[in-house]
C-alpha cells in the first residue's frame, strides 16, 4: 500500500487558487470552510513563497490523539479521516493541528461548533464507497475510483503534488537537482518527521 | 525646435528603457533565487510559526503552521491525566482514610433544639444553583478528558459519542449560570470571608476537623474561606479561560486557545478535587454542617462549636437570650 502524502514544491506555486477553487467544488464544501487554502509567505517582497496547505494526513496524527470521542481513523494508505456522525465539535483537533486543517461549520446559538470538516484526500468517510451519504458529509470519494486529489491534479503549475510520499519525493528531487534550488518540502517536518534532503 | 528636442529625449528614453529591458534578464540569471527565498526550518525557529497572506475570506487560515501543538497534545493526553488523576483520587483517598479513621465530626455537646439562621432562602439558592451546575459541568469536563480511556470501552463509539455531545451542550450552556452563580457568591459572601488573625489561630489549632478542639471562628472559618476563595479565584480562572474556548477567536488566536484549555483544565481538576473535599465536610463529614445549606438553620450548639465568634455576634444583635435572630440580620453579616 502506498503512503500518500502533499507535497507543495513552492518554488512553482503561483497563487492561483485553482487547488482552493477545485476543493471547493468538487466536495461541494460549504460558504465559510476552506479545506485548503494557499498562504504567501513575504507577500510583495524578496524571497515571496505561495505554498498550498490543507491536511497533511500525518504521522501519529495529533488530531487523532487529542480527540475525546476517538473519531479518527487512518486508512490503508495512510489517509487521515473522520466520522462526523462521532464528532462532537469540541475543538480540540484543531488546538492540536500544526496545518490548521480542522474547519468547524458555526451553527446554533453563539455560533457554536458544528461537527468537524477537513481535507479528505479525496477519499470520502466511513460510508460505503460513492455513496449519497459519503458525499453528503465528507464529498467525493475519488480515491475510491482510482484518481488521486482533485487539488493536485488540477495543479496548473504541478507544485502541488499528492501520491505516494517516495515517488512525490523523487519528483521534488529531481527537479530541485534540475533547477538548482528548492525551498523544501513544506510541512513534512512537523506532518511526517521527515524531509527531502535537496 | 521643440518637436526635435522631444524626439530627442524620446529616443533616449525609448533607448534606454531597451537597455533596461535588456540587461534584466542577463541579470536575472546571474541572481541565485535561492538566495532570498525562505526555508521552512529557519521560518519555525525564529517565530516557532510560520505565518502569511491569504486571499479567502477567513484571516485567521494565514498561519501556515504552528507545531505548538505537538506539547498541547502531549500536556492534554499525557500531563492533565496525571495532575487531575492524583488530585481527584488522591483528595478521595484522603477522605476515606479520614472516614474510617477519625468519623464523622460530632457535635460534642449533642442538640440543643433551638437552631439560628445561617443562610437565608437567597443564599442557599446562590449556593445550589452554582453547586448543581458545578456537578454537572465537572462531569462532562472529565468526560473530556477522562471519557475516551475510561468510558468508551465500556459503551462503545455510538453511544460514547451521543452522551459526550449532550455533555458539551450542557457544559457550554450551563456555564452561563455557574458563572453568575460564582459572581453572586463573590459580592454577597465576600464581606466574612477576609482573611484574618482569628484564621491563624484557627489554622494552628487544626480546625474542627482534627482533634476536639474548637478553635473560635466568625461566620466563615479559615477551611471555609478557602474554599470561598477556591470557588471565586478557581471559577473566575475556569469562567476566562471557558469562554475563550467557548467563542473561539474572540481576542485569542491558537496558542491562546492552548493556553486557556491548560488553564482551564488544570483549575478544574483541582476545583473538582477541592469541592470534592468541600461535599464531604457538608455532609458526611460532619455532624450538623448540611443544615445549614438545607433548611438554612443551624442548632445553637452546633454554631457554639463551630463558629463562636458568629454566635456571639448574632446573640449581641438580638438578644442574648433570643437564639433565633431574624433572617435579614444573618443576611447582612
Amino acid at each position: 500500500m502506498a503512503r500518500m502524502k502533499f507535497l507543495c514544491d513552492a518554488d512553482r506555486c503561483i497563487e492561483c487558487n485553482a487547488c482552493v477553487t477545485a476543493c471547493k467544488n468538487e466536495h461541494e464544501v460549504p460558504w465559510g470552510i476552506n479545506r485548503r487554502r494557499v498562504v504567501t509567505i513575504n507577500d510583495g517582497k524578496p524571497g515571496e513563497r505561495s505554498i498550498s496547505m490543507a491536511c497533511m494526513h500525518c504521522t501519529d496524527a495529533p488530531c487523532a490523539a487529542v480527540c475525546p470521542v476517538n473519531c479518527f481513523y487512518t486508512t490503508a494508505d495512510a489517509v487521515v479521516l473522520h466520522s462526523k456522525d462521532l464528532c462532537i465539535g469540541c475543538g480540540y483537533c484543531f488546538y492540536a493541528c500544526p496545518f490548521g486543517a480542522p474547519q468547524y461549520p458555526k451553527v446554533g446559538n453563539f455560533g457554536s461548533r458544528g461537527k468537524m470538516d477537513k481535507c479528505t484526500y479525496c477519499a470520502g468517510g466511513p460510508e460505503a464507497d460513492g455513496s449519497k451519504e459519503e458525499y453528503a458529509k465528507y464529498g467525493a470519494n475519488r480515491l475510491a475510483e482510482g484518481k488521486l486529489p482533485l487539488c493536485a491534479e488540477m495543479c496548473s503549475t504541478k507544485s502541488l503534488l499528492a501520491g505516494d510520499g517516495e515517488i512525490i519525493a523523487q519528483i521534488y528531487k529531481e527537479r530541485v537537482m534540475k533547477r538548482g534550488y528548492g525551498s523544501g518540502a513544506w510541512g513534512w517536518k512537523t506532518a511526517y518527521r521527515e524531509t527531502i534532503e535537496s | 525646435m521643440t518637436s526635435f528636442g522631444r524626439f530627442i529625449r524620446l529616443a533616449l528614453g525609448a533607448w534606454a528603457l531597451l537597455l533596461l529591458v535588456s540587461m534584466a534578464p542577463a541579470s536575472a540569471q546571474q541572481v541565485n533565487p535561492t538566495a532570498s527565498s525562505v526555508k521552512e526550518q529557519q521560518l519555525l525557529q525564529e517565530l516557532n510559526r510560520i505565518q502569511g497572506r491569504v486571499s479567502i475570506p477567513d484571516q485567521r487560515s494565514g498561519v501556515l503552521e504552528q507545531p505548538q501543538g505537538r506539547e498541547w497534545r502531549e500536556f492534554r493526553n499525557v500531563t492533565l491525566r496525571w495532575i487531575g488523576g492524583i488530585a481527584i483520587l488522591g483528595t478521595i483517598a484522603a477522605i476515606v482514610i479520614f472516614y474510617l479513621t477519625v468519623g464523622m465530626v460530632r457535635l460534642e455537646s449533642g442538640r440543643s433544639g433551638r437552631t439560628i439562621v445561617r443562610f437565608n432562602a437567597f443564599e442557599r439558592f446562590v449556593h445550589w444553583l452554582t453547586a448543581t451546575c458545578f456537578i454537572v459541568l465537572a462531569i462532562s469536563g472529565l468526560n473530556i478528558t477522562f471519557g475516551r480511556p475510561l468510558l468508551l470501552p465500556l459503551i462503545g463509539f455510538e453511544a460514547f459519542s451521543e452522551w459526550s455531545q449532550w455533555a458539551k451542550y450542557a457544559h457550554n450552556y450551563l456555564s452561563f449560570p455557574f458563572t453568575l452563580g460564582v459572581v453572586l457568591i463573590f459580592l454577597m459572601w465576600i464581606g466574612g470571608n477576609i482573611p484574618n488573625k482569628v484564621d491563624i489561630e484557627w489554622a494552628k489549632r487544626g480546625g474542627g476537623l482534627i482533634g476536639h478542639d474548637h478553635p473560635p471562628a466568625y461566620r466563615f472559618n479559615a477551611g471555609q474561606k478557602m474554599i470561598y476563595w477556591i470557588v471565586v479565584i478557581g471559577g473566575g480562572l475556569v469562567a476566562a479561560s471557558g469562554y475563550a474556548l467557548m467563542f473561539p477567536f474572540y481576542g485569542t488566536g491558537i496558542e491562546g486557545m492552548q493556553m486557556a484549555q491548560i488553564v482551564h483544565s488544570i483549575v478544574a481538576v483541582l476545583f473538582v478535587a477541592a469541592m470534592i473535599g468541600h461535599i464531604y465536610i457538608g455532609t458526611i463529614g460532619m455532624e450538623g454542617a448540611f443544615e445549614a445549606m438545607g433548611s438554612g438553620e443551624v442548632d445553637v450548639n452546633w454554631a457554639r462549636e463551630h463558629h463562636s465568634l458568629w454566635l456571639d455576634e448574632q446573640k449581641a444583635r438580638t438578644g442574648p437570650n433570643d437564639g433565633q435572630p431574624q433572617p435579614a440580620t444573618a443576611a447582612a453579616e
